[in-house]
């Protein structure tokens, strides 16, 4: 549902960094993207494709990579990796106790883009 | 003149690094005019604008309250919590589905904060997007109400783990419902293993006095 304003965050970032370097197009753009974000790649490519005609982003491909959830368990205070969506999703596997803070695994980063 | 080479440029930039910057500034601007901004998320039909009137009606007369609603295209509930003789603005966001923390830094001048003690912001009602856009509030609440289901912490995992205390709302109709009390809990707790529930009725009242003791407190502790 909020492709578009995300979308158009990443175009806003891009667009800044294209104006710093001086690059005329860019070509590629490498995203980290948590795992907890509920947007599809599919969609994300589709909608940064109808905000980007006239940018220097112009037909930019979208190089997606999922970040883990990383949690710190609130009972034997170690992290780790928890996979959203499945049962044992937020259950510690080292004392197998249930819940913690989300550490990692939320937010759109921008890596880096690839330019002209 | 123009380079056609291929070069890699390093951005190592959130998007949300401009919304954290303007949250975090109308965050401590509130703390100094001593204006507690609660921001409030439920999916649409939760319960929102209800608990807002259920609660404004049971604080104590002297904490001066105003509310943001927030709407993609309607001034339904403004003129909802208005009719109770609150202190509303509708915001209509346009089509967005959130509020990020410049049109809520608006909506807080438009409403005049220095004379209030708590601002309820009604956000767009949403499970998804709201959790990932920093508003600027001081207490993140949301709502679930029963005919939802127990499962949606599972689903909606972002959101229960972004919010500082949940009201479950509707328990009065919870004879209708298959809603497992034990299930929801742990399912919030997979996320969240800090924030109070209240279970509540905005139409029978039932635990409204448990959440605004609450609440108070909060308000207190914060505008002290």
């Amino acid at each position: 549902m909020h492709e578009l304003p995300v979308m158009n965050g990443i175009l806003r970032v891009v667009i800044r960094h294209a104006a710093k370097h001086r690059v005329s197009r860019v070509t590629a753009i490498a995203l980290r993207v948590g795992k907890l974000c509920d947007l599809d790649a599919g969609w994300m490519q589709h909608y940064f494709d109808y905000l980007t005609p006239g940018t220097v982003a112009q037909g930019a491909r979208l190089d997606i990579e999922w970040a883990d959830v990383v949690m710190h368990c609130a009972g034997c205070a170690r992290e780790f990796t928890t996979e959203p969506k499945s049962q044992g999703f937020g259950i510690c596997p080292h004392c197998g106790r249930s819940g913690g803070e989300i550490l990692a695994g939320t937010g759109y980063f921008v890596k880096s883009m690839a330019a002209q | 003149m123009e380079n056609e080479t291929i070069r890699l440029i390093e951005v190592k930039e959130s998007i949300f690094d401009d919304n954290e910057r303007v949250a975090d500034t109308l965050r401590a601007r509130l703390k100094g005019e001593k204006t507690f901004l609660v921001n409030l998320m439920a999916s649409p039909g939760g319960g929102k604008t209800s608990t807002v009137i259920q609660t404004v009606a049971r604080l104590e007369e002297s904490i001066r309250v105003g509310v943001l609603e927030a709407d993609i295209d309607s001034m339904v509930d403004a003129e909802r919590v208005a009719a109770e003789g609150i202190l509303a603005i509708q915001m209509r966001t346009g089509g967005f589905c959130h509020l990020d923390a410049s049109m809520v830094s608006e909506g807080v001048d438009v409403l005049g904060s220095v004379p209030l003690d708590l601002i309820f912001l009604e956000n767009v009602g949403n499970l998804v997007c709201p959790a990932e856009f920093d508003t600027g509030a001081a207490l993140n609440a949301m709502i679930l109400s029963i005919p939802e289901g127990d499962d949606k912490p599972l689903k909606y995992p972002l959101m229960f783990s972004v919010c500082d205390v949940i009201l479950l709302n509707k328990i009065d109709t919870e004879a209708l419902f298959d809603f497992d009390r034990h299930r929801f809990e742990a399912g919030v707790r997979r996320v969240n293993a800090t924030a109070p529930i209240f279970e509540i009725s905005c139409r029978t009242g039932e635990g409204i006095d448990a959440w605004v003791a609450w609440l108070t407190a909060k308000i207190e502790t914060h505008n002290a």
